[in-house]
């Protein structure tokens, strides 16, 4: 009982129970939170996996602004019937270039971790402006705005710096050129198109919104959607080497 | 409060108090209940046996694999193997029947209307609702017009492939913009022969021959002479009732002036071969079969 009786020093001592709530936490801490950071299996090696494009780049932060997290997860869980539906379970890798993650923890709507290329850009344009015209239960809010809100071209570069100083791969080159991908991206036929895609492998460029005039939020939240999930090849990725 | 231990015996219930006195009234030190205390005895056993029988603790390169080899992706994977399995007798019978026999076959097609039915909802609601009703520039399914041909063949290619989608082997062909090619009085022409094609009023400004002129021109080469459409180029009948794109004179001049182009993606690779075919038997089902062109 002598055990039991020392015991009482946390329960007479405020600041001994603070001090051993804080070493039982840290515990935690260090155990679950910790090895993430050091263990190379957390990112499993798959092809493919670039940075966001600045279009894209642009699109995502509207997507975050707009809380769409708030209802929309991006994380198919590897589970049947998600699977099923959703298509192959989210890869860790898939959001290795997501400063915060875009996972979430509701689904009021369905998960978007592979949205892209499933709908016409038209679909999303359409149900952007009015969920209802296209999904007649949906609760989505309508964002109208969006296409007529212009996206600041000139300022993605400042995104762009702040990520490649948090260890992203954007380069020099990347940073310089992000205008003008960004508008390249957004136009039909665009030029340059070769040297985006050079940049950014996969990068699809037309005018995502249908509408004229310069880059708009619907254009670059449309170009984000369109390529959620699409970057890895599961044809030739190994899972057998990534179970756990 | 003294932080002396008391081995203080209260006399009515026989239990320890912790020393504390307010008033003359003493506070019990009350041990918990035996059965709450195993409970979490055995809750602690547990646990240890769980780290030792799945995956828990992080290591400096891995982690304790745990010795029932058990992962969450290899259990998914084989649940779903699983499952594959359970539906192998009628999905390997719809993966290599072809169409007709689906079609004389009541319980094969019986089968794949159910598993069109389930991914239709998944995969193809969105856009074309879901009863296959359509809506403004996606097709309605529930009726005989098939855009790009309704033979069982043509929606799995329709499918697969997608509409001027970004597959290589997609269709294409659009609606291209009459603006710059026209004037618009002669759009305006055209607009109200289109309407008059559809069975709809038309202005008084209608000039049916100089309409029918250049209807014979600009589009019958598409659409066919008697605007009946042309379903190897995805061109509309424009003989009947049915507005893919709204029927009202702005939207048609809109069509004729800018052009239409909307755009189905592809799904191969998305889904498999047995459920884009029997997506294709669900499809057709909708849409009636009675005169497929």
């Amino acid at each position: 009982m002598s055990l039991w009786r020392k015991h009482q020093i946390f329960e007479k001592n405020s600041i001994f129970l603070l001090i051993g709530v804080l070493v039982v936490i840290s515990i935690g801490g260090l155990v679950e939170v910790l090895p993430l950071f050091y263990l190379k299996s957390t990112i499993e090696r798959v092809e493919g996996m670039r940075p966001y494009t600045p279009l894209e780049l642009a699109g995502r932060n509207i997507y975050v602004r707009e809380g769409c997290y708030n209802c929309h997860s991006q994380m198919i869980r590897s589970l049947r019937d998600e699977v099923e539906r959703y298509g192959h379970y989210s890869l860790a890798a898939e959001s290795m270039y997501d400063k915060p993650f875009q996972w979430g923890s509701k689904r009021n709507g369905p998960d978007l971790a592979r949205v892209g290329a499933k709908y016409s850009d038209e679909w999303h344009k359409q149900h952007l402006d009015n969920p209802r015209s296209m999904v007649p239960g949906s609760i989505m809010p309508a964002y109208p705005w969006l296409g007529k809100t212009e996206v600041a071209v000139n300022e993605i570069k400042m995104d762009m710096k702040v990520l490649a100083f948090q260890g992203q791969p954007y380069s020099l080159e990347m940073i310089e050129n992000a205008a003008k991908d960004m508008v390249t991206q957004a136009t039909n036929d665009a030029a340059d198109a070769d040297g985006l895609a050079q940049r950014y492998p996969k990068a699809q460029s037309r005018k995502f919104s249908g509408l004229n005039g310069p880059v708009n939020e619907a254009d670059a939240l449309i170009a984000y959607l369109q390529m959620l999930g699409t970057l890895v090849d599961f044809k030739i990725y190994d899972g057998k080497a990534n179970l756990r | 409060m003294s932080g002396a231990p008391h081995e203080d015996i209260d006399a009515h219930s026989g239990t320890a108090t912790t020393g504390h006195e307010w008033d003359g009234i003493r506070e019990l030190n009350t041990p918990l209940p035996k059965w709450w205390l195993y409970i979490l005895y055995a809750t602690i056993v547990w646990a240890i046996g769980y780290i030792i029988v799945y995956p828990a603790i992080p290591l400096i390169s891995g982690h304790t694999p745990g010795v029932a080899g058990w992962t969450s992706r290899g259990a998914v994977t084989q649940e779903l193997a699983q499952l594959t399995q359970q539906r192998a007798p009628m999905t390997s019978t719809l993966e290599k029947a072809s169409f007709s026999e689906i079609t004389k076959d009541e319980r094969l097609r019986t089968f794949a209307l159910a598993q069109g039915r389930a991914a239709f909802g998944d995969n193809c609601a969105p856009c074309h609702g879901a009863g296959g009703g359509g809506a403004f520039s996606f097709p309605n399914l529930n009726d005989d017009d098939w855009i790009w041909g309704g033979s069982l063949e043509a929606i799995q290619q329709t499918i697969q492939y997608g509409i001027r989608s970004t597959h290589p082997d997609t269709r294409i062909g659009i609606m291209p913009a009459f603006a710059q090619i026209l004037n618009t009085k002669e759009i305006g022409q055209l607009v109200n022969h289109v309407r008059a094609l559809g069975g709809l009023t038309t202005e008084n400004t209608y000039d049916k021959p100089l309409a029918d002129r250049l209807f014979g021109e600009q589009c019958a080469a598409c659409h066919g002479d008697g605007g009946k459409g042309n379903i190897e180029l995805g061109a509309p009948n424009l003989v009947d009732s049915i507005w893919l794109f709204g029927s009202d004179k702005a939207s048609i001049l809109q069509t004729l002036a800018r052009g239409r182009a909307s755009m189905m993606p592809a799904w191969n690779g998305r889904l498999d071969d047995t459920t884009i075919k029997a997506l294709s038997v669900y499809v057709q089902s909708l849409g009636g079969v009675k005169t497929v062109p």
